[in-house]
């Protein structure tokens, strides 16, 4: 199937600041894109650029499989919830959602069924007379959400919608908009950089930073398998343990040598490991370290090791130990005997593992 | 923003703090009367006949009123040789104003909406320049000004006048209505453009509707500064075609014989009604307007 969103190329300077560079993007119908980075990376700019809203410097861009590159907004098919939501102020409700069908010209007849299916689907009926400035952050995402959905457009563009709310109300309207994309089957591109957001909704992400594009992939893809140091350190809570090592070839698989401050230095052998340079940085999510006993499997490994901080969470008991001269986390279950200042064997899930060069950061394995 | 008004009781006062209360009261009095003075000096002047004038103190009420000066002034006293009163003269003014203040707010509302939301090449340099414009003295423009009213037929006509103060008032009117508009979020138009609108829907259905503040202070400002224009008045029009000002200024000077203090307070009072009239109906906007923020969506 032709994708519905096709970016090629894609270059985009502010004056002679590059902003977006080299930017290859597509997604088929009703993908869910989420675009992840941290702050300044370019997200929005592209989004607008998408939206037709910022001129881009080069590339092209299609949707529907129609080139766009040089289509106003009106004519792209899209519709857009903006971070602020930038409701017309001085309109009701249900003028902010018809307004857009207005100006096209759509009959006053449909305007009116229309208004009403989308106002039932996200329950703002009794908010339709009100001003924009009488409602509740909630209830003024919802109107904006309303605002994109009477469009039916060929691609949605989200613009952290959900940045305003408080974390609750953030939960709530991240299942209902995950709801809304699977009843529609339409295809969404969303930003934010909340990366809990991102594994949640997307069919695939798109991790940008300094404008460039890191990895692409779908949520388990970019988590198991984070393609540098800066996707593996960026996506995941508690972050990925990043833990310099040496390697040394060992029959067909690789011996891990971790140093310890004041200890034998900890030794793992990875049996499917192959050609890692000496230095590598080898990076395991909290979760693949447990407490020996609670995992199993052919490539885990046991080793003993000095707990030197214990933090219930609940569900969760995270431990931590220094391992190569850093703060690794491992998170056990919630009623572990685990205590601090004393040793504790800890099962590693090689089967998990990533490698990273230590200069670029790029994956090996 | 803490709201007083629930919480708040009048605490009790020390007689010094009341005592200070009432100073204060009596000196704002004391201000107001003093800048009240003037325009009393006139009401009862323009109220009292030429004899009673001639007779009585300047501070005295009067004792028969009459409004015979007022009607005078409007229609019978003498500008230069024609007497026909002011009110040709204030038609004159109402027909030069209203337009010019029409127009340059308009081009002024659209000329910030572009500058504010509608960025582009040169913007900012632009936007100098009119500001710019807003501080040229009226006199070094009067011979060029002459000159291109000649080259476009306009001389002494009030068209002529209205194109003057509408270029004239523009710098204002633009800087104003960027001023305001810079403060509602860009996202805003994104939005509309994404819903399909072009510039001047945008600019209809959205920005205008926002805009009351901002459209009563410049009218008020325009309308007050256009009004009561001499210089250009003076400089730009024939017999005929002088706004109120100017023909008020040739009532005062042309009277032979004895001086009709009466018509010419009456006549003053008469040319300054409009602009005190405009205060009156929209003042309360225009302190408004000059304090609005943006709004929020
Ligand atoms: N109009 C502009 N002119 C010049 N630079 C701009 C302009 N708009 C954005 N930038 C720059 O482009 C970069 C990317 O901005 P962008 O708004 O896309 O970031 P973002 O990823 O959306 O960040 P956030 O998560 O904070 O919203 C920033 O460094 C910003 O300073
Ligand atoms: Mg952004």
């Amino acid at each position: 199937m032709a994708p519905i969103l096709d970016i090629n190329n894609l270059y985009k300077n502010y004056g002679s600041v590059e902003i977006l560079k080299d930017i290859n993007v597509a997604i088929e119908p009703g993908d869910f894109l989420v675009l992840v980075g941290p702050s300044g990376c370019g997200k929005s700019t592209l989004l607008n650029c998408i939206a037709g809203l910022e001129p881009i410097t080069g590339g092209t861009l299609s949707i529907g499989g129609k080139d766009m590159t040089h289509v106003s907004p009106k004519d792209r098919d899209i519709a857009m919830v903006f971070q602020s939501y930038a409701l017309y102020p001085t309109m009701s409700v249900a003028k902010n959602i018809t307004f857009g069908m207005k100006v096209r010209g759509v009959d006053a007849a449909t305007q009116e069924s229309k208004l009403k299916e989308v106002a039932s689907q996200l329950q703002i009926e009794q908010l339709l007379h009100r001003r924009p400035g009488q409602l509740s952050g909630g209830q003024r995402q919802r109107v904006a959400m309303g605002r994109a959905l009477v469009r039916d457009p060929k691609l949605f563009l989200f613009d952290e919608p959900l940045s305003n709310l408080d974390a609750k109300l953030r939960v709530e309207m991240r299942s209902e908009i995950k709801k809304l994309h699977q009843n529609l089957g339409a295809t969404m591109v969303y930003v934010t950089h909340d990366q809990i957001e991102a594994m949640t909704l997307a069919t695939k992400i798109v991790v940008l930073k300094g404008g460039v594009v890191q990895q692409i992939g779908t949520p388990a893809e970019i988590y198991n398998r984070p393609a540098n140091l800066f996707v593996a350190d960026f996506m995941g809570s508690p972050a990925m343990n990043l833990i310099p090592a040496k390697a040394t070839k060992n029959g067909s698989g690789t011996q891990i040598e971790i140093a310890r401050d004041g200890a034998a230095p900890l030794v793992l052998t990875d049996t499917h490991a192959k050609n890692l340079p000496q230095d590598v940085i080898l990076g395991l999510r909290p979760e693949d370290i447990a407490e020996a006993g609670f995992r199993a499997g052919e490539d885990v490994q046991v080793a003993e090791c000095h707990i030197d901080m214990v933090e219930p969470a609940g569900a969760d008991t995270f431990v931590v130990s220094e391992l190569g001269g850093k703060q690794v986390t491992a998170r056990l279950h919630a009623e572990t005997g685990a205590e601090s200042g004393k040793a504790l064997p800890l099962a590693f899930d090689l089967s998990k593992v990533s490698y990273f060069a230590p200069g670029s950061g790029e994956r090996l394995n | 923003m803490t709201d007083f008004t629930q919480s708040y009781t009048a605490p009790r006062r020390s007689f010094g703090q009341l005592a200070l209360r009432w100073l204060l009261f009596a000196l704002l009095g004391l201000f107001a009367l003093f800048y009240l003075m003037p325009l009393f000096v006139m009401v009862t002047t323009s109220l009292k006949s030429l004899e009673e004038i001639r007779t009585g103190s300047l501070v005295a009420l009067p004792r028969d009123v009459t409004f015979e000066a007022w009607s005078t002034a409007w229609s019978g006293t003498c500008t230069g040789v024609k007497c026909e009163g002011l009110r040709p003269y204030f038609w004159n003014s109402v027909l030069m104003t209203v337009p010019a203040v029409f127009l340059a707010t308009l081009l002024g509302a659209v000329n910030g909406y572009v500058i504010a939301q509608w960025r582009f090449k040169g913007a900012n340099l632009i936007f100098a320049m009119m500001l710019f414009g807003c501080f040229i003295p009226f006199q070094v423009v009067l011979l060029p000004m002459a000159r291109s009213l000649g080259i476009l037929g306009l001389a002494g006509s009030i068209p002529g006048l209205i194109f003057v103060h509408v270029i004239y008032g523009i710098g204002f009117t633009t800087l104003f209505f960027r001023n305001y508009y810079v403060t509602i979020p860009a996202e805003l138009t994104k939005a509309a453009k994404v819903d399909g609108a072009g510039f001047f829907r945008i600019f209809w259905s959205i920005f205008l509707p926002l805009s009351l503040p901002i459209v009563v202070v410049t009218v008020i400002w325009q309308f007050t500064n256009i009004w009561n224009d001499f210089l250009f008045g003076v400089s730009f029009s024939q017999a005929g075609t002088q706004p109120v000002t100017v023909a008020l200024n040739n009532i005062v000077n042309s009277t032979t014989g004895v001086k009709e203090y009466n018509v010419d307070m009456a006549a003053a009072i008469i040319a300054a009604l409009p602009t005190l009239l405009v205060y009156v109906v929209a003042g309360k906007y225009f302190i408004r307007g000059l304090t609005a923020g943006s709004v929020k969506g």
